[in-house]
């Protein structure tokens, strides 16, 4: 009798199961015609290859199968808005230093990865957006108040990650006695903040505030909030792609309706951090 | 090729100091090879004695050691060693970090020193080890002054092949902070990416240029001190 028993509710639950996955499915569904129906060309077929983040908790991060945050969530809306559905995304990895290549072999059709624009990359590669002013910003222990800006980090020891702009930065223009520590990533980073051998890490203020909102750190380390640079990230297109003005009007839609604000909060607000109100949200710059 | 791109190109050069990098790389193959080769001449030594926990115990490094990937080494040094258990080799902050690394490339490739000897043990016929028993040498003495002689020499060519996995692995250095030129490839890459195919160029070249004598001078060494029989 026993057996029997279980074998039933064994087939309820794979019953249950099974309708929820379908139900899935029809969403899914839903959003592609949604897309279709928006756009002027009827939609888009094929798939578009987005190229982020996999390891930037908060931006970009591979969740088992799912991708989460805040340049995944701008990605998703910009697809949709040029017809593509959720399921004709193909979320491809982007690391820093691969790119430009990335963009010129055609490996990937545009790339959001805390992206920023500058002259040196507009040589090679296109940009729509800005979709974010971010700054650099230090992120230290929660209860160190010794440190309030990069003038306070003399003497002081400093993580950052290895070929980064922002560690030298500090150096250069700010703190010449720093100490600095690189590591590959900024998980490290927190690690050693974290275990005290280092008083700060630095990048820009949405990373440490997409770190400082993962759970295993929360309440642990906090971001500093006097941002000292303008890093406008942009989404990278491949030169003279001709998408560059829909993504554009995309970005500027996603930002009027509050999807913009939305992404954000969901994504980093809970280290408590805000974006400098002054430039964000951004006015898109028009495609050269 | 246009002419801007190579003054581009050479522009590189006064923005970055890319010979000074090398130049690190260098130092930590030197002092990493000679630390080296002497924990895996004590590993080699320990591995062929005869007592059985010492031949444990060296199977046991060289085995943990050369299955563990060399970043992870690093990186552990770093936050481990440095990190946690607070180990300074070096007042100095960037030093300390520089002795760190080379402690970590020099304990990963001791294993293969041991290795490369060892294969060198296997290339003195058995004959000489039971001559030097007979005439009253001990372990010791038969060790240093009969097998491990013919043993270096019948291992140049191994040895130089472990000099020269140390040299490009020594790149890995810069997950443990240390400014080299894997390091300021990144960076290089990060802000010029104009150039970017020039700058793996530089740096392969780089190594080709250090590690193809390495190659030659090894090479032709194993073929004079082989030990003719």
């Amino acid at each position: 009798m026993r057996a029997r028993r279980l074998a039933i509710a064994l087939t309820a639950v794979a019953a249950l199961t099974l309708g929820a996955c379908s139900g899935g499915a029809d969403e899914a569904d839903d959003t592609a015609d949604a897309g279709a129906t928006e756009t002027s060309d009827g939609g888009a077929e094929g798939t578009l290859r987005v190229g982020i983040k996999f390891d930037q908790p908060g931006l970009g991060y591979q969740d088992g199968s799912d991708y989460t945050g805040f340049d995944v969530a701008v990605a998703k809306y910009v697809a949709e808005k040029l017809g593509y559905g959720a399921d004709q995304i193909e979320w491809v990895q982007a690391p820093s230093a691969q790119r430009e290549t990335m963009l010129q072999n055609a490996q990937v059709d545009m790339i959001f990865a805390t992206y920023s624009i500058t002259d040196k990359r507009k040589e090679v590669v296109g940009f729509a957006g800005p979709y974010f002013v971010a700054g650099q910003d230090l992120l230290v222990a929660a209860d160190d108040d010794s440190i309030s800006g990069p003038e306070d980090l003399e003497g002081k020891n400093l993580c950052s990650v290895t070929g980064s702009t922002s560690a030298q930065r500090i150096k250069d223009e700010y703190a010449t006695g720093t100490n600095l520590l690189e590591q590959p990533g900024y998980a490290e980073c927190v690690t050693a903040l974290v275990a005290g051998t280092v008083d700060a890490v630095t990048t820009d203020d949405i990373i440490l505030a997409g770190l400082a909102a993962i759970p295993a750190n929360e309440g642990k380390v906090k971001v500093v909030g006097n941002p000292f640079s303008e890093e406008n990230y942009g989404v990278g297109l491949p030169k003279d792609s001709e998408v560059c003005e829909d993504v554009n009007a995309a970005i500027t839609e996603m930002i009027e309706d509050g999807s913009w604000q939305e992404a954000l909060d969901e994504n980093v607000g809970a280290s408590g951090y805000v974006p400098n109100d002054e430039l964000n949200p951004p006015t898109v710059v028009a495609c050269a | 090729m246009d002419e801007g791109y190579l003054e581009k190109f050479l522009s590189l050069f006064d923005e970055y100091d890319v010979l000074a990098a090398f130049w690190v790389n260098i130092q930590l193959s030197l002092y990493a090879a000679v630390i080296a080769l002497v924990i895996g001449t004590v590993l080699a030594v320990m591995r062929i004695s005869p007592v059985p926990s010492l031949r444990w115990a060296g199977a046991t490094y060289v085995t943990l050691l050369r299955n563990t990937p060399l970043t992870i080494i690093i990186v552990f040094c770093v936050l481990g060693l440095w990190g946690q258990l607070g180990l300074t080799l070096s007042s100095d902050f960037q030093t300390n970090f520089f002795r760190l690394a080379v402690l970590g490339l020099a304990v990963y490739h001791a294993a293969f020193v041991c290795e490369a000897l060892r294969s060198g043990v296997n290339t003195v016929p058995v004959g000489q080890a039971e001559a030097a028993r007979a005439i009253g040498l001990g372990f010791w003495s038969a060790a240093r002054l009969v097998i491990l002689p013919q043993a270096f020499r019948g291992a140049v060519a191994p040895l130089g092949n472990v000099l020269i996995a140390l040299i490009k692995n020594s790149t890995v250095a810069a997950a443990g902070s240390v400014a080299e030129t894997s390091g300021l490839m990144r960076t290089m890459i990060e802000f010029r990416p104009d150039v970017i195919f020039a700058i793996f160029l530089t740096f392969a070249v780089g190594y080709v240029i250090i590690v193809v004598p390495v190659g030659l001078a090894t090479t032709s060494l194993s073929r004079r001190l082989a030990v003719a029989r």
